[in-house]
């Protein structure tokens, strides 16, 4: 294990958590604020991947394919919030999970019809295709962009809640939804924008990761719970909780993954390592949302609600 | 309901016709000639199984447990693993299921039950997802691809090697575990339960200490669904991943939805109309799930108490709980 | 002795001191009044009282013990009985059942899976009995779903009476209820003290005027006079700060 491999693990770690920052940043305030249990999150993700891929295939540019996958992720969520979702805001968490768990089915079988069940081909942008130095240190060009874009879009959602009226009036329906409704916002066009907005994000991290993931049906579940796992660990709607939950996450899980096993094998003979390291390292972060949650159940930067 | 007498409601005909119609379905597969029946309905007994354990919590405890699959997974990886070793036993694999179960439902229902609402959800979906990767990493038991069990559970006074057999030791079970369900819902703790459903802060103000109660609750309905995986192991001698995925939790609150929740016999008519739709869909398309989805989303928008629960609703309106 | 001590209570939200230094006690059998005007802390008070805040600073002596604490349901089985001002009872459950759950939870553990609930007999005694106490016998196997406001409210107490406290919280018993109910509601509580200890946060002035035996009076977190209703009523800041200068009629 040297230490050039554990930093570029660790950039790795930092990638993917950034693109968990992007889902959970979305998703943490449709929870928050709505108290809207979106299961179909990671099918806006997913859309968005696919978004991206068919405009790649079809014009062989990355940018365009961004350039369509985010509005039209951002359409696609708007509308499936307007023709369904909507009806559900006021019904229990059961009716929500269900009903969203029916358009991650339709979804998932949406794709493998119109593109089949096999994986759709992305590649970065030509310009990115390198890789750069980094204290002497080479890492992807396309993963370090990942990680830039990432925290561009971290600073402007800092921006947009902390600087401006609308992201006062979202915090404010974070914390305190009924007042905002009692104070004549309109509550219901509140609503469309944050879901709009973290559709966007979503889009946003589908079309980049689509590259260096697999676009694929069914693709959007694992990083739905990932994302679960980031908000429950940082706090349900709060986007600071979302980005330091998502870089522990995204880091734990990487790092974890990559020298467990490695680090299990100087404790344990070799074939008991073999078997428990990848075993505990798929674990490690749920371990660690067990123990945030044993602590301080309201998670790590929980909103606070007076 | 049954201090009621013996009045032939609506409701009480159904139930018995739905039984009576299960405990023949060998006999009429045999009848006409299509052995897959058996097969298909012991699967279906199964999930039903299932179903009914997880809406012990989630219909009548108001619980949204999304990772209930993970039990079903303990039972089947009980006996595959057991099965691996050379332990046919189907006594030992029982205990052995029984007890992982336990040990795990009790360290991750009192993580889980440290939240409530939507933060209960998502952890219960979480740490399904935890064991369904922890399953697929033991490439010593299959890993991806699943184990293969050689032989199906000895249980020495009687054998489950032919399909007909495993179908009424399944449906024995089943109705033992209605009988149970069905005592326990009108039972001390039972009421507990349903009242935290109704009014969780008002029980703790009445001197309820609710977590406990809760944590028992859970504990029993997964030793359910462990049981439920344990006899799948047997119907299809195959342990996988796939049967603790969240889309197999996911089908599980169909099941309760679909059939009726906080009602003892819903999930199993839920369990029913599920699979024979999905059969039927499946003759038609292989992309039937394009149409289960929003079907879904049309049963939830309708807001009905499911196909048996509307039912016991109408009968329940004519005489006071 | 007293039945309730209350000594130092501060609870801080951000900034803000919603209990700032409270002291309070109720006797055994006494009816104890708490008044002030909205934004007074008085539900924060009676929360922290029921257990469901901790406070941030102060002791809170029930019958002898600490409870500072201790969790909502061990004050509960301690003797320390709580009514709700949003009336909160088990809407899909009958009158009975209701009640029914109240006694249960002191009549030991509910660890019991097989037999009905209903074939209790002592259980099902005690809670008719509740019932009639409060007048809602005849009501006994109804829904809860189709009660009146002020049958809720009556079965609110029930439930709370059920569960033989020692003390009773009451946090406004009167809210929005007609006059006629009030007044049942009243003549409810009139014949309740004295058996019990009962902490009373109230708007209704005519009924606090009718039960108390002390009145407190709580003014942002702090309890600026405390004593019997006539004493009350004369006190200038009290008027000054809440009642204003209106004759009250007795």
């Amino acid at each position: 294990m040297t230490t050039g491999l554990f930093f570029v693990q660790a950039l790795n770690g930092l990638q993917l958590g950034i693109l968990l920052f992007l889902l959970a940043a979305g998703l943490t305030l449709v929870f928050g604020i709505m108290n809207f249990v979106n299961l179909a999150h990671g099918s806006l993700y997913m859309m968005g991947a696919y978004f991206g891929a068919a405009t790649f295939n079809a014009t062989g540019s990355f940018v365009l394919a961004g350039s369509v996958a985010v509005p039209a992720t951002m359409l696609l969520g708007v509308v499936v919030e307007r023709i369904a979702l909507i009806r559900l805001y006021h019904r229990d968490h059961l009716d929500q999970v269900l009903a969203t768990f029916g358009l991650i089915l339709f979804f998932n079988e949406l794709v493998r019809i119109v593109w089949g069940p096999g994986a759709q081909f992305m590649s970065p942008p030509e310009v990115l295709s390198g890789s750069v130095d980094l204290f002497g240190l080479r890492y992807p060009a396309y993963r370090f962009a990942i990680i830039a874009v990432g925290l561009v879009v971290a600073a402007g959602l800092y921006v947009l809640i902390h600087r401006t009226r609308v992201g006062m009036l979202i915090r404010a329906g974070a914390t305190h939804p009924d007042i905002v409704a009692a104070l004549g916002v309109n509550v219901r066009r509140l609503n469309t924008l944050v879901f709009g907005l973290g559709a966007g994000l979503a889009g946003l991290a589908g079309v980049m990761a689509g590259p260096i993931l697999s676009v694929q049906p069914g693709m959007g579940e694992p990083i739905l719970i990932l994302t679960l796992v980031v908000i429950v660990t940082g706090g349900i709607g709060s986007i600071r909780g979302a980005f330091y939950g998502a870089l522990i996450v995204g880091t734990v899980d990487t790092i974890g993954r990559a020298f467990l096993p490695t680090i299990l094998r100087e404790f344990l003979e070799r074939s008991l390592a073999q078997a428990a390291g990848p075993a505990i390292a798929s674990m490690l972060i749920y371990v660690l949302m067990a123990v945030v949650l044993a602590i301080r159940p309201q998670g790590l930067f929980p909103v606070r609600h007076a | 309901m049954s201090d009621e007498g013996r009045q032939l409601t609506l409701r009480k005909t159904i139930a018995a016709a739905v039984l009576a119609f299960l405990a023949l379905v060998p006999v009429i597969s045999a009848a006409i000639g299509e052995p897959y029946y058996v097969t298909l309905f012991t699967r279906i007994l199964i999930l039903a199984l299932a179903a009914v354990g997880l809406n012990l919590i989630l219909g009548y405890g108001g619980l949204v447990s999304f990772g209930h699959a993970m039990y079903i997974g303990i039972g089947a990886y009980s006996v595959g693993i057991l099965a691996h070793y050379g332990v046919g036993s189907g006594w030992v694999q029982l205990a052995v299921a029984l007890c992982v179960g336990a040990a795990v439902a009790v360290v991750i229902g009192f993580v889980c039950l440290r939240t409530s609402g939507m933060a209960f959800i998502m952890i219960t979906l979480a740490f399904a997802q935890m064991l369904y990767f922890l399953a697929i990493s033991l490439k010593q038991f299959g890993g991806d691809d699943g184990l293969t069990i050689n032989a199906r559970s000895d249980f020495g006074l009687f054998s489950l090697r032919t399909n007909v057999a495993l179908y009424y030791c399944t449906f024995v079970v089943l109705i033992a575990v209605l009988l149970g369900v069905s005592r326990l819902v009108h039972s001390r703790f039972g009421m507990v339960i349903r009242g935290g459903r109704s009014n969780g802060r008002r029980m703790e103000a009445l001197g309820f200490p609710m977590l406990r109660y809760k944590l028992t609750a859970y504990v029993i309905s997964a030793l359910v669904c462990v049981l439920a995986g344990v006899l799948l192991a047997n119907l299809t001698k195959f342990a996988a991943p796939s049967y603790m995925a969240w889309q197999a939790s996911g089908d599980l609150i169909v099941m309760i939805v679909l059939g009726g929740m906080g009602t003892v016999l819903g999930p199993v008519v839920g369990a029913l109309a599920l699979i024979v739709f999905e059969e039927v869909l499946t003759g038609w398309t292989t992309h039937w799930m394009i149409v289960l989805g929003p079907v879904i989303v049309l049963i939830v928008l309708t807001a009905n108490k499911g196909l048996y629960g509307y039912i016991v609703e109408r009968d329940a309106r004519r005489r006071l709980p | 002795m007293s039945l309730l001590e209350v000594a130092g209570l501060v609870k801080r939200f951000g900034g803000l001191a919603a209990t700032d230094g409270v002291d309070l006690t109720v006797m055994p059998g006494e009816a104890h009044a708490v008044i002030g005007p909205n934004g007074a802390g008085k539900t924060t008070l009676i929360n922290q009282l029921a257990g469901e805040i901790r406070p941030d600073a102060g002791s809170i002596r029930f019958d002898g013990r600490e409870i500072a604490h201790e969790p909502v349901y061990r004050r509960a089985l301690m003797g320390l009985g709580r009514s709700y001002q949003i009336t909160s009872v088990f809407p899909e459950f009958s009158v009975l059942a209701n009640v029914m759950l109240a006694v249960q939870a002191h009549a030991g553990h509910s660890f019991r899976f097989w037999h009905p609930l209903v074939a209790e007999r002592e259980l099902v005694e005690r809670a008719r009995e509740a019932l009639t106490e409060v007048g809602l016998g005849p009501k006994a196997d109804v829904l809860v779903a189709s009660l009146a406001h002020g049958e809720r409210r009556q079965l609110e107490v029930a439930m709370t009476l059920a569960s033989r406290p020692k003390l009773l919280l009451l946090d406004e018993p009167m809210a929005g209820m007609s006059l006629a109910e009030s007044e049942r509601m009243v003549e409810l509580l009139s014949g309740l003290k004295g058996r019990y200890g009962l902490l009373l946060v109230e708007h209704d002035m005519d009924a606090v005027w009718k039960l108390a035996d002390r009145i407190s009076v709580l003014v942002y977190g702090r309890v600026i006079a405390c004593g019997d209703p006539a004493s009350i009523r004369e006190n200038a800041e009290v008027r000054a700060a809440y009642l204003g200068d209106q004759e009250v009629v007795a």
